[in-house]
């Protein structure tokens, strides 16, 4: 008896280009672009326009590269949790050991072009982005620690600086001054976002504030971390990458940040619940502008400055 | 007589990959060139300017000398 049935089965290696691509976090990696490019055009040296380009690429890879070895490691709480588990590995469609190998490839080639299109600061820094974000947030403090938002965060707040990096090959205060205000924002914005999602970290055992401190906790530490980050992100105003336009801009979202922050921390459970998480997600959503609305800020005083306009002198 | 050829969810996914990782590579391809012009005729117009600039200072320390 011969056996002519045909497995139509969808098995770990005939996943999609688009699977491949979702390994790579396209809207983390969309805010990797998005800072790094700022970073970049705000530099005071300008850079070949193609030049630019290919760097803002690799950046972005590198970004997407330690995207996918997160997947990797992650894949078990990726199981567990509703939010992931559409994601390819727990879905089935790409394997553990494949993602682990793109990774990786991804990881040393994103690092190595940038070196050639750009220099060895901003290739040393995106490897450094690379391996803090694998090994010492994913690896280390996500299980280890509540305060993984709070040092991971950094590895979302290099791309700026590496974006500084391309253009003039080093390092300043005010590309110091972009990562502070990416590190700072990370934990109010991730721990609004715990607030609603309180269920999918429980489940997958990850020690969020929310978990080990209480969500009271929380609240204050969103309110504290929220009045920390004001004068850092109104400051840069008085710096090279600040004018009237940043200036005018950040009070605005810091003050309507802060009002956020303050509504949360007066809330108790029993009010957030009652109202489905209203102001959590309104200031987690918010949380999303107050970025983009700065670094907006920032692009658009590099262009007034182009032509002499804009600055503080 | 021949049944009509029907294409499996499993072929779609391939030729996706399939075509994907030949436009990457293309493209990629197309990168490299242009990054490599770029950078040579940054360093060809750079060193132009070195020897240009040489060149003047020479013809600048003659003519102080036959003075």
């Amino acid at each position: 008896m011969s056996d002519t049935s045909i497995n139509t089965q969808l098995t770990t290696g005939d996943a999609s280009f688009g699977d491949y691509f979702s390994l790579l976090k396209p809207r983390v990696m969309s805010l990797v672009v998005f800072t790094a490019l700022v970073g970049l055009l705000a530099a005071p040296q300008p850079v070949h326009p193609l030049l630019a380009f290919a760097s803002i690429l690799f950046i972005a890879i590198g970004g997407g590269a330690s995207g996918a070895l997160n997947m990797w490691w992650d894949a078990d709480i990726d199981r567990i949790m509703k939010r992931t588990q559409s994601r390819p590995i727990p879905a089935g469609r790409i394997s553990e050991q494949e993602t682990f190998a793109f990774g990786v490839f991804l990881s040393v080639f994103a690092v190595i072009m940038l070196a050639l299109a750009a220099n060895w600061v901003a290739a040393g820094l995106l490897a450094f982005t690379i391996f803090f974000y694998v090994v010492v947030y994913t690896m280390w403090l996500k299980r280890w620690t509540p305060q993984n938002i709070v040092i991971g965060g950094a590895a979302g707040a290099f791309p700026p600086m590496i974006g500084w990096a391309v253009a003039t090959g080093g390092i300043s205060v005010e590309s110091v001054l972009m990562f502070t205000i990416i590190f700072m924002w990370t934990p109010p914005h991730f721990w609004a976002l715990a607030l609603f999602m309180k269920s999918d970290y429980r489940d997958a055992g990850v020690p969020m504030l929310t978990v080990t401190h209480g969500r009271k906790a929380t609240r204050r530490h969103i309110l504290v971390y929220t009045i920390l980050l004001a004068p850092i992100a109104i400051g840069a105003a008085f710096t090279a990458i600040g004018g009237p336009v940043y200036l005018a801009v950040s009070v605005l979202l810091n003050l309507v940040f802060l009002k956020g922050a303050f509504d949360i921390w007066r809330r108790d459970e029993a009010t957030a619940e009652a109202d489905d998480y209203k102001v959590e997600k309104k200031v987690f959503y918010f949380s999303l502008l107050y970025l983009f609305g700065h670094f907006l800020a920032i692009l658009a005083q590099a262009v007034l400055g182009a032509y002499e306009f804009g600055g503080w002198s | 007589m021949s049944l009509p050829r029907v294409e499996h969810e499993l072929h779609n996914r391939r030729k996706s990959r399939n075509v994907g990782l030949g436009l990457v590579l293309g493209s990629f391809v197309l990168l490299v060139m242009g990054m490599t012009y770029v950078k040579l005729t940054a360093q060809n117009a750079a060193a132009a300017a070195a020897f240009e600039a040489k060149q003047a200072a020479e013809q600048a320390s003659q003519t102080g000398a036959s003075d």
